[in-house]
């Protein structure tokens, strides 16, 4: 294996005064309390003395203990254990001796903290074994300096530097505080996959006795000396914004402080793309306990005002973007027909192969189907909060969110003081699956801190959380496939789109293995905010792909695996068009895998099953998922998924996330739906809003990979776009009749 | 604002508060036992539970005043080490992905395995019916359930 730069970021070398002592940068006393669970856990032994910092992600003590910084946030991903044992797997130390600890926002220690886009382990992969590696580089140096040994006869393993020759012997910790005085290397070596002993080998999650123990994690939870209760009041519906507010009945309440008013950006401030914030006007009501706020905020006097429509450029991920916010009060009756109405128009022509006019032109039979889907609200458990404590020139903020980097600047401006004034914590998050990339509740968090001068905690009630979403849009697709008189499938059309963003992925498959193939979007404008929901797009377009895809196979006469497996062939063999966007041998490795595992029959008629796949965030997933219909109810008895993202770092945690999204997936094709009467979501808790429960989750679920060496790929997303096609696929099989709108099970009693 | 004596993990906590305050926003706020969580507050996510004895119920929904002499149990006092057999059922099944249910979660199953030993799998089911957990980690709780019930001393 040929050396690597070391390229984790020049700043990631330069020692820190404050985390060599120990501390972490900001030391919230309640989140720092947490570590001790792991560390009582670990420590037979006692914490050492003296710790020596060997770059900005891993410091060690002198008594061999290993403190790894966890660069990204977490939110259920358990990275919080497979990010470390990337490092301890190239430092070469005893998992036993690790204590892991959360960095704080820090772009240059740490590089992009981003946790979202399943690319968290993927783009850390490199930097945080090249960490570990460079460590112990300097380790088995400064062995050799001290010994006056070649460096090239010194082992370094399981936190142990030996020298066999001269038999000489020491613990990592005994030679730190040379180490950490060395040059870094200019190059490193990485471990080949075959030499792993820690990754790919299932460790526990670090934080499960914390969490299981109830100790504090969670922003949320935390508690600062002074601290007082913030929450806020939005307007009731989608394109209203503040008029005026009268707050004496509230502040006359007990325990209120005060109610003030904050604008979230400055005027003429460029939004980036996670700026998202359709109310960024507000009221705010300040007290000295939840309970007390939320009392308080039942008495504010509030009038709002319709607004104006607006158009506005964003800097996002791609570039400069130009969108349109229309005025007017929004209802779900009035975005179906919009959306049935443009389904029946052209689209914008965003691919097409060969001739798919002729081809349907000359068809004998035709199939066209239509699907949609409703806008979802994301429904985290633990409701949106931050904490800030913004004093003069400074602030000092814990954020449970996803992008902290992408927030920054806009704080910086909102509050008017300088971005390298803000020092931020990231404390663990109850949920995130992309609504907590959008910060703006932190920076409502600093305004009210900077108008009432005190540290505050901002509490979204659940009703706030649900009602001031960025949810995943409402989406619609048509399909249609052409077939010869011999039932070939000789054309396929997919025209999609959604208010207010059109879902369709152009060049996945099956783009690439039919001729004559065209896709058309289009889109309608909207002034409710939405934004990433797991695997957002992906998330419909598999269900409605792999449900047509269903309908295709069952005309041809074709089994639903083998139907697909032929495209994929096609597709690999002699691909139509260059831009297909997927490897089709990965492809059919997860759909030949799942067909093993679920032991899948041709025209099995002993269970109802269905099976869909699908491509995204660079991975592969299948799944077969078994049905029956219990007194009118649909009951997953078993799902059988196969994914293919490459090396799997922590096996069960993985397997644990595709429980989890095979899960949440069924929940939401069951369930899942946020409706708009004159711009006010008809859900505003969990007696309206359907959730899966116990009772509907999965009897059993049944997980594999795809064992390979190909550096990781996402994991966090790829496995729940797919499920909503095998949901409804398996229904089709058990009740005779395709479901084409989401959510599938409706008119149910939630009981809580 | 009337003074009340709490028993609470078995030691006493005098608070001053409204008597229509929630004991979910007592033992947050003012007793700082944050294991407690806020998921909705109506009574439908179960992210909330403690024992009132050794009952289950939902803290969003138990005002202060009606505790009296009860004693409360939260997450942090189910057991002093966190070795109580369901917490260690859910260390060895590795259940929990963010985190911010299983405290409700445990404490639900806690009561459910203290009346119900042996509980079958829709047994199971009901009890946990009103604990949502968003991640999807059903199929472990329920694993760890069985484990907790088969492990002596529950
Ligand atoms: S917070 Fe009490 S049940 Fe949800
Ligand atoms: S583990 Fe996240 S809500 Fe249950």
């Amino acid at each position: 294996m040929t050396k690597l730069k070391t390229h984790m970021g020049r700043r990631a070398f330069i020692k820190n005064t404050s985390l060599a002592s120990g501390g972490l940068v900001l030391g919230f006393s309640i989140l720092n309390s947490c570590k001790s669970e792991q560390a009582k856990e670990m420590a037979v032994r006692e914490m050492p003395k003296e710790w020596f910092e060997m770059n900005s992600y891993l410091k060690i003590g002198d008594n061999g203990v290993v403190t790894i910084y966890t660069p990204n946030p977490e939110f259920g991903q358990n990275i919080r254990t497979s990010m470390p044992m990337l490092v301890a797997e190239e430092l070469d130390v005893d998992w036993k001796n690790v204590l892991v600890e959360q960095a704080p926002y820090h772009a240059d220690k740490y590089g992009f903290q981003f946790t979202g886009g399943s690319r968290g382990i993927s783009a850390r992969w490199e930097p945080l074994r090249m960490a570990g590696a460079t460590a112990r580089q300097m380790l088995i140096a400064a062995a050799a300096e001290t010994w006056q040994v070649p460096k090239e006869e010194i082992t370094a393993e399981a936190g142990v530097l030996q020298h066999a020759a001269t038999k000489k012997s020491a613990g990592y910790g005994e030679m730190a505080s040379v180490a950490a005085t060395l040059t870094v290397p200019e190059e490193v070596q990485l471990k080949e996959v075959k030499d792993f002993k820690l990754v790919s080998r299932s460790q526990k999650n670090v934080d499960a006795k914390s969490i299981v123990t109830g100790r504090p994690l969670f922003g949320m939870d935390i508690q600062e000396e002074g601290m007082l209760i913030a929450m806020i009041e939005h307007p009731p519906a989608f394109g209203l914004t503040l008029k005026s507010v009268d707050g004496e009945a509230a502040k006359a309440m007990p325990g209120i402080k005060d109610v003030v008013t904050i604008k979230s950006f400055k005027d003429g401030y460029e939004k980036g793309g996670f700026d998202t914030n359709a109310f960024p006007e507000l009221v705010a009501i300040v007290g000295n306990s939840t309970w007390e706020v939320m009392q308080a905020k039942k008495k504010l006097k509030v009038e709002w005002q319709p607004i104006t429509a607006y158009s506005e450029t964003i800097a996002g991920f791609g570039g400069k973007q130009t969108i349109n916010i229309p005025a007017g009060l929004e209802s779900t009756t009035t975005h179906k027909s919009q959306m049935e109405a443009l389904a029946a128009k052209p689209g914008k022509v965003v691919r097409k192969d060969g001739n798919p006019e002729v081809a349907f032109k000359n068809a004998t039979t035709i199939l066209e189907r239509s699907y949609s889907a409703p806008f979802l609200a994301h429904n985290n458990m633990e409701p949106l909060n931050a904490f800030a404590h913004v004093a003069g020139e400074k602030a000092k903020i814990a954020a449970p969110i996803q992008i902290p980097s992408l927030i920054i600047p806009t704080i910086a401006s909102s509050l008017g003081i300088p971005k390298e004034n803000i020092e931020m914590d990231l404390p663990r998050m109850g949920g995130g699956f992309g609504r907590k990339a959008y910060a703006h509740f932190v920076v409502e968090a600093a305004l009210i801190s900077q108008k009432v001068n005190a540290p505050i905690k901002l509490v979204y009630s659940r009703e706030d959380d649900m009602t001031n979403g960025i949810y995943r849009p409402t989406y619609h697709a048509t399909y249609r496939a052409a077939f010869d008189e011999n039932k070939n499938l000789t054309a396929l059309h997919v025209k999609a789109g959604g208010v207010p963003e059109s879902p369709l992925f152009a060049n996945r498959f099956p783009a690439g293995a039919i001729d004559n193939y065209m896709a058309e979007e289009w889109t309608i404008d909207s002034n409710i905010s939405i934004g990433a929901f797991r695997a957002p797009r992906s998330n419909f377009m598999a269900g409605a792909e792999q449900a047509f895809l269903d309908e295709v196979a069952e005309t041809m006469g074709k089994d639903a695996i083998q139907f697909r497996l032929d495209l994929l062939k096609r597709a690999k063999e002699n691909p139509v068009g260059e831009r297909n966007d997927y490897d089709a041998d990965r492809y059919a490795g997860v759909l030949e895998l799942v067909r093993e595992k679920s032991a899948w029959k041709e025209n099995d008629t002993t269970k109802h099953r269905g099976v869909s796949a699908y491509f995204c965030h660079n991975s592969y997933a299948a799944h077969v998922l078994d049905l029956k219909m219990e007194n009118g109810k649909p009951v997953v008895e078993k799902v059988v998924c196969a994914i293919d993202c490459g090396v799997v770092v922590n096996p069960d945690a993985a397997t644990n996330m595709a429980e989890g999204a095979i899960t949440d997936g069924i929940g939401n094709a069951f369930y899942g739906e946020l409706t708009f009467q004159d711009g006010v979501p008809q859900k505003n808790n969990f007696h309206q809003y359907q959730m899966i429960r116990m009772n509907d989750a999965p009897k059993e679920i049944d997980v594999h990979f795809v064992q390979n060496e190909i550096d990781p790929t996402g994991m966090g997303e790829p496995p729940f776009p797919p499920v909503f096609g095998a949901v409804a696929n398996a229904l089709y099989k058990a009740t005779g009749q395709r479901h084409y709108e989401q959510p599938f099970v409706t008119g149910n009693q939630i009981v809580g | 604002m009337a003074i009340f004596n709490l028993n609470i993990n078995g030691s006493e906590h005098s608070v001053d508060v409204d008597s229509n305050t929630p004991m979910l926003w007592v033992l947050r706020d003012h007793i700082k036992l944050v294991g407690t969580k806020y998921g909705c507050g109506i009574a439908q996510c179960g992210a909330c539970t403690v024992h009132l004895g050794d009952n289950a119920v939902r803290s969003c929904q138990l005002p202060v005043s009606a505790v009296g002499e009860q004693k409360i149990t939260t997450i942090e006092g189910l057991s002093e080490h966190g070795d109580h057999p369901v917490q260690n059922a859910w260390l060895e099944i590795d259940v929990p992905q963010c985190g911010y249910c299983q405290a409700g979660q445990i404490m639900s199953a806690s009561a459910l395995l203290k009346r119900n030993p042996n509980p079958s799998d829709e047994e199971i089911e009901s009890a946990m019916n009103g604990n949502i957990c968003r991640c999807g980690t059903y199929t472990r709780i329920k694993k760890a359930i069985k484990t907790a019930a088969s492990s002596e001393n529950v």
